[in-house]
């Protein structure tokens, strides 16, 4: 019998949300982070913004998009610190993934707040 | 050692081996490697900034307009260009490990990582495309 | 081109040094001339106490692992002349116990390698008369590049895992127990499987890369780590939802 423990389960978050972060995320950051404040491109409308937020998809996505990247955060950084550090601790575990969880939770409250 | 007087067991002794915490700065693909993995922060960052951009969003048009100048000041813009890098660097060295990770066989033949890579890359247009027609297109 | 290079060795020599040291030595540089022959030359013609291993000289038997500036190589394979005007450092393989100058405990290592059964495991072994098992070359193909591994331990020297964390079981060990897993005659990937889940098993590596970059025989364990990690992940998220199997 495999005595249980979490790394699996979180290393397949991981890989999702390196995956999902690496598909939506350069897009979005060029256009949220540079096209539209360095004037390259017309930012969307107040409006328009409302009517994508709206749709139940996009919510679901863009819900599963913080979710996976925080935990892929998580994950990575838990690991970085160990591996860079030297920095391995309960204490620091419980941080990252408790951060993400967070996270999360106000990604859903920010989320349902539009409507 | 005079005779009659008992040799001294030998202990060998071996030198440990010892690992410097700050080993990744002894070798330029060690440090691509953390520079790789701290690329996750951006990712994070970015996070908080798309949770900014839809709190500003559900507060009114004011406040989405308040958001976008923000987000043209220096400060902000630096870090974006900056976590831009980084994600781009994160993608691809992510979709690099894919084909490693993912073999999969079509009947006897093994499908080529480089079939993998593509897909992904596909995926990655494809879901780019779809942003900026849902926040672009008329 | 120069005709002599300085080779600065480490030396460690326990009964009367606590730490390892460096002794420099000139050799000559003929440009056919790999580090294990200006080892040898030192050995022959200056300093015989020097200690070190090496078999082959042809790169199969991995015995002569040794740190040439700071990077994990066979010496046998490594040649004076790409270094020239020197000076090459020679050390003993990193992230190893030394024993006494260029040698290494790989202790830790042989040990490690038993517990994944690098054998084929059946169930029932086929008697010798019902003749051999047969594989067609695809199947081969499966498991063939990772059983290229020589045990030469470059990629553990590599892998700063396992320098920081001694209990991991390391790249080679589980490379090597793909290489049986994926054996279409091998019965034992659930044992191995046990071992390899373990904390200081695959979920150890951070997929550094290290060691496929320095494999001598192009083996490819970050590629075996990645491709058992989906493979373990999946089976046990498999074996939580249906315990008693599909």
């Amino acid at each position: 019998m495999v005595r249980q423990h979490s790394e699996p389960y979180l290393w397949l978050l991981f890989s999702a949300g390196g995956v999902l972060s690496a598909m939506l995320m350069p897009s979005l950051l060029l256009l949220f982070g540079i096209a539209f404040p360095l004037g390259w491109v017309r930012p969307p409308t107040h409006e328009r913004m409302l009517a994508v937020l709206a749709n139940p998809l996009t919510r679901l996505v863009f819900l599963g998009l913080c979710v996976l990247s925080l935990v892929h955060w998580a994950h990575r950084f838990r690991h970085t610190l160990h591996d860079g550090l030297r920095l391995a601790h309960p204490m620091i575990t419980a941080l990252c993934y408790g951060a993400a969880v967070a996270g999360s939770a106000l990604a859903a409250y920010l989320l349902w707040q539009v409507a | 050692m005079s005779p009659g007087q008992v040799q001294p067991e030998y202990r060998q002794r071996v030198l440990p081996p010892r690992v410097s915490t700050l080993w990744w700065l002894g070798k330029g693909t060690y440090f691509a490697f953390i520079l790789r993995e701290l690329s996750c922060v951006f990712v994070a960052w970015f996070v908080a900034y798309l949770l900014l951009l839809v709190r500003a969003v559900s507060q009114g048009d004011a406040s989405y307009q308040e958001f976008l100048a923000w987000s043209a000041t220096t400060p902000i813009l630096l870090l974006n260009l900056v976590s831009f890098l980084f994600l781009i660097f994160h993608t691809v060295t992510f979709f690099d490990a894919a084909p490693r990770a993912m073999v999969m066989k079509v009947g006897r033949n093994r499908v080529p990582g480089r079939v993998v890579l593509a897909g992904h890359y596909a995926g990655w247009a494809a879901a780019s495309a779809i942003v900026c027609w849902l926040l672009l297109g008329a | 081109m120069a005709d002599r290079i300085k080779l600065q060795v480490a030396r460690y020599r326990p009964e009367r040094e606590a730490e390892a040291t460096f002794d420099e030595y000139e050799v000559p540089c003929p440009k056919d001339w790999v580090v294990l022959d200006g080892l040898n030359h030192v050995k022959d013609r200056i300093d015989g106490t020097l200690a070190y291993r090496w078999s082959c000289r042809m790169g199969v038997c991995g015995s002569c692992g040794m740190m040439v500036n700071g990077e994990p190589k066979l010496t046998c394979a490594t040649f004076l002349a790409d270094y020239a005007p020197g000076p090459i450092r020679v050390e003993p393989l990193r992230n190893f116990p030394v024993v006494r100058d260029l040698i290494v405990d790989i202790g830790d290592f042989m040990r490690k390698l038993v517990t994944v059964r690098p054998w084929i495991v059946r169930e029932e072994e086929k008697p010798l008369s019902a003749g051999e098992y047969l594989q067609t070359p695809e199947q081969m193909d499966d498991y063939k590049q990772y059983s290229m591994c020589i045990n030469c331990m470059l990629c553990y020297a590599a892998c700063p895992v396992y320098g920081l964390d001694p209990l991991f079981i390391g790249p080679a060990a589980i490379a090597l127990a793909q290489r049986y897993n994926l054996d279409s005659r091998d019965e034992g990937a659930a044992e191995r499987h046990r071992v390899l889940s373990e904390h200081e098993g695959i979920w150890g590596c951070t997929f550094v890369g290290e060691c496929t970059r320095v494999c001598p025989k192009h083996v490819d364990p970050a590629g075996a780590i990645q491709r058992y990690k989906l493979t373990a992940a999946v089976e046990t998220v498999k074996a939580f939802f249906m315990p008693r199997g599909a």
